[in-house]
């Protein structure tokens, strides 16, 4: 018998999940879990189970959606978000998180997270960012980092990579973060954070990949990888605390972007308002 | 009450229709000659109570339409060749998920961006096997701007019924023909509702279906019964599976949902049929020009009668087949290069010689056309 | 006694990453044959950073029952 929060908020009976030994989502699976119950039981929070919809698109990440028990509809690869913005949009009282993955969110569907971002419908969307497409295999994605190898990047990726966060913010998203894998505590916050925000959220946190990725690149297995998040990306009490010099070499793990636009949904009322009254 | 006759597009009729079936969310993206559909829903759906989103592409317009569908709202979109071909992978989804939507295809000249503001019946075998993998599919197709008013509503209670997507196959000639109409009381129209019915609502058989039935009858997302929707393979509580036959039960449950109910999804239109010797097989915009030139015919002696497949997919074979012991020829008329012609050779099985007329240049066929056709394969 | 708690592992769902006896700041932890378990001498003091990381919920903290 797991925890009472695993018991509470996954289906057990597709436990142990499918994902590799020492993966990350599994870790970020559990932020999400946490944060939820977190809201959920608050009584002064508007967050129910029964009006929360998960979805996913196609990869490991998107395994996840499955494994939590609400509402949840495993979609096609890369239209996680375009699916969520239907729903969003048909029922604005649903709490939707989308669990997508690098490829998903940013490859294949990137056109959805930007025009999401950009109408800043409230969708809650979590970026399980493991640098490399893991159910097929380890092919590079667009997190890739330059240099690296990947299955398809046999002489080393040439391509550059994105900053999921810095995507979505330049597409004017109203709240971005960063989160990881190693900083979890950090991250049920940020994710807390993010369904809480009324407009467009999105948490980009990173994963670790041992079996593609740490391995093909020298990066070590899941403890290394962790490690490295943990001298590497610095949670923002800390971060901004360091002079810009020493910050440079280090990642934010907080909040980068945080504004109040108007929300889609709550526009679309207005706008039926006028058409109400004939205006 | 008296009805008001009205001046109306192909394109308007399939909105007022799609709104009088219960539609109230729509997700779409501009595409000639269909925007007119997106035009008229953003300033519609509003007015009552309704949803229109402009998605940034096709794809995504597919996929919040079974998004918002999956909270129980009648959805649709619309579209032309070039974007029906990028809804595709979110149609066999539809299928495979069993998520109620209505797209709506209003035909042009293809491949390709081809002849975008021009009529074509190009789109017959996309509609049927555009999507990928083994699927169920049912097709409607209009032939005129008050019959586009009641089909759509037709659309919609099939794709509710049995909860699959529906296509809406218009083309050009109907979508931007007006015409005068007299458009059915709404509250005189047969409108079906989603079955939520026959399981306990427990969080573990969504896709549970009884013995002699075909349809599962899960809630809507966010009326209190949590379940998992997938693409994948799946099982009765509609998590993935690789179990041989439980993906064969699903497999075949979802094609036999349509098999074993052809008598009440297939609607045709016969005129003439009962003594023709010479059958005019033809569908949507068409058979406009179908029909002058069979009255024509007959003016002229020659037993012609037309047949025409409201329901497209599945095509209408046992109708066909029973007419067949009367025919000595049927000529097949179709507005692209041979599409429809190979269901109906299908049937008619070398038992009754089947020619064909189509066109790809663009412009209309024309009764003209016709008629030349059925004199020259006049026996 | 409210708020008391204790360390339970599950070894059949433990996939033996070594990400909490990594990150046990008393290195408390150790695998053997691939699974977890607590070492002989383990001195856990309940701070949940095993829980917090395992990708695969095998070790958590659950309130102590009187």
């Amino acid at each position: 018998m797991p925890s009472d929060l695993i018991h509470k908020f996954m289906r057990i009976d597709h436990l142990p999940h499918i994902w590799c030994a020492g993966c990350g989502n599994g870790i970020i699976m559990r932020d999400v879990a946490v944060a939820l119950q977190e809201l959920i039981d608050d009584p002064d929070c508007r967050v129910s189970r029964e009006k929360t919809v998960i979805v996913s698109g196609i990869g490991c990440s998107s395994r996840a959606a499955g494994y939590m028990d609400f509402n949840s509809i495993h979609t096609t690869h890369g239209r996680a978000i375009a699916f969520a913005t239907g729903i969003k949009f048909a029922r604005p009282d649903l709490e939707v998180i989308v669990l997508t993955g690098d490829g998903d969110c940013s490859a294949i569907g990137g056109n959805h997270l930007i025009h999401a971002a950009r109408r800043n419908i409230g969708l809650t969307v979590i970026a399980f960012n493991n640098d490399i497409y893991g159910m097929t295999g380890g092919q590079y994605s667009p997190t890739t980092p330059t240099g690296d190898v990947a299955t398809t990047a046999p002489y080393g990726n040439i391509d550059r990579p994105f900053d999921i966060a810095q995507l979505a913010a330049g597409a004017g998203a109203s709240f971005t973060a960063r989160g990881s894998a190693y900083h979890a505590r950090e991250t049920i916050e940020l994710i807390k954070q993010g369904i809480l925000h009324r407009g467009f959220s999105l948490v980009d946190v990173y994963s670790a990949c041992p079996t593609y990725y740490g391995r093909k690149n020298h990066k070590g297995g899941a403890v290394e990888m962790l490690t490295w998040q943990r001298d590497n990306m610095v949670p923002a009490s800390r971060y901004y605390a360091m002079s810009e010099e020493k910050r440079r070499d280090k990642i934010l793990v907080g909040i980068l972007t945080h504004n109040d636009f108007p929300e889609y949904t709550q526009q679309y009322a207005q706008l039926l308002e006028r058409a109400r009254e004939g205006k | 009450m008296e009805r008001k006759r009205v001046l109306m597009q192909g394109n308007e009729a399939c909105v007022e229709g799609a709104i009088a079936a219960g539609m109230r969310f729509y997700a779409g993206y501009p595409i000639t000659p269909s925007t007119e559909i997106a035009e008229l829903c953003a300033l519609r759906l509003p007015q009552v109570g309704g949803r229109f989103i402009q998605m940034e592409d096709e794809l995504a317009s597919m996929a919040a339409v079974l998004g918002a569908s999956a909270t129980g709202v009648k959805a649709m979109t619309a579209t032309s060749g070039p974007g029906f071909s990028l809804k595709q992978e979110n149609i066999g989804y539809g299928c495979m998920a069993e998520i109620p939507c209505v797209i709506v295809d209003v035909q042009r000249s293809g491949p390709s961006t081809g002849l975008p503001t021009s009529p074509s019946q190009g789109d017959y075998m996309q509609a049927r096997w555009g999507t990928h993998g083994d699927h169920p599919v049912i097709a409607l197709s209009p032939s005129s701007v008050l019959e586009t008013y009641k089909l759509i509503v037709r659309a919609f209670n099939l794709s509710e019924k049995y909860r699959t997507p529906v296509i809406f196959l218009m083309d050009e000639i109907v979508g931007h023909m007006r015409e005068g109409v007299e458009l059915p009381d709404p509250n005189d129209l047969i409108i079906n509702k989603r079955h939520i019915s026959y399981h306990d609502g427990a969080n573990k058989q969504c896709y549970y279906v009884p013995e002699g039935k075909y349809v599962p009858a899960m809630k809507p997302f966010g009326q209190g019964e949590r379940y998992n929707i997938t693409g994948l393979a799946h099982d009765v509580s509609g998590f993935p599976t690789n179990d041989p036959a439980v993906a064969e039960a699903l497999y075949t449950r979802l094609m036999e949902k349509i098999d074993r109910n052809l008598d009440d999804i297939i609607r045709t239109e016969q005129v003439f049929m009962d003594d023709a010797d010479t059958a005019v097989v033809c569908f949507g915009g068409t058979a406009r020009a179908a029909m002058s030139a069979v009255l024509q015919a007959r003016e002229a002696g020659m037993k012609v009668g037309m047949f025409r497949p409201i329901t497209v997919w599945p095509f209408p074979e046992k109708q066909l087949r029973e007419r067949l012991p009367g025919l000595k020829r049927i000529l097949t008329v179709e507005h692209n290069y041979g599409q429809m012609v190979l269901e109906v050779r299908r049937v008619a099985e070398g038992k009754v010689p089947v020619d064909f007329l189509g066109r790809l240049d663009g412009t209309v066929i024309s009764p003209d056309d016709i008629l030349g056709a059925l004199r020259r394969t006049e026996v | 006694m409210a708020g008391k708690k204790k360390l339970v592992l599950d070894p059949s769902w433990c996939k033996g990453c070594g990400i909490c006896v990594a990150f046990c700041p008393k290195q408390a932890l150790e695998l053997a044959e691939e699974k977890v378990r607590l070492k002989p001498d383990g001195q856990c003091v309940l701070c949940g950073q095993c829980e917090l990381r395992c990708p695969d919920y095998a070790i958590w903290l659950e309130d102590l029952e009187e």
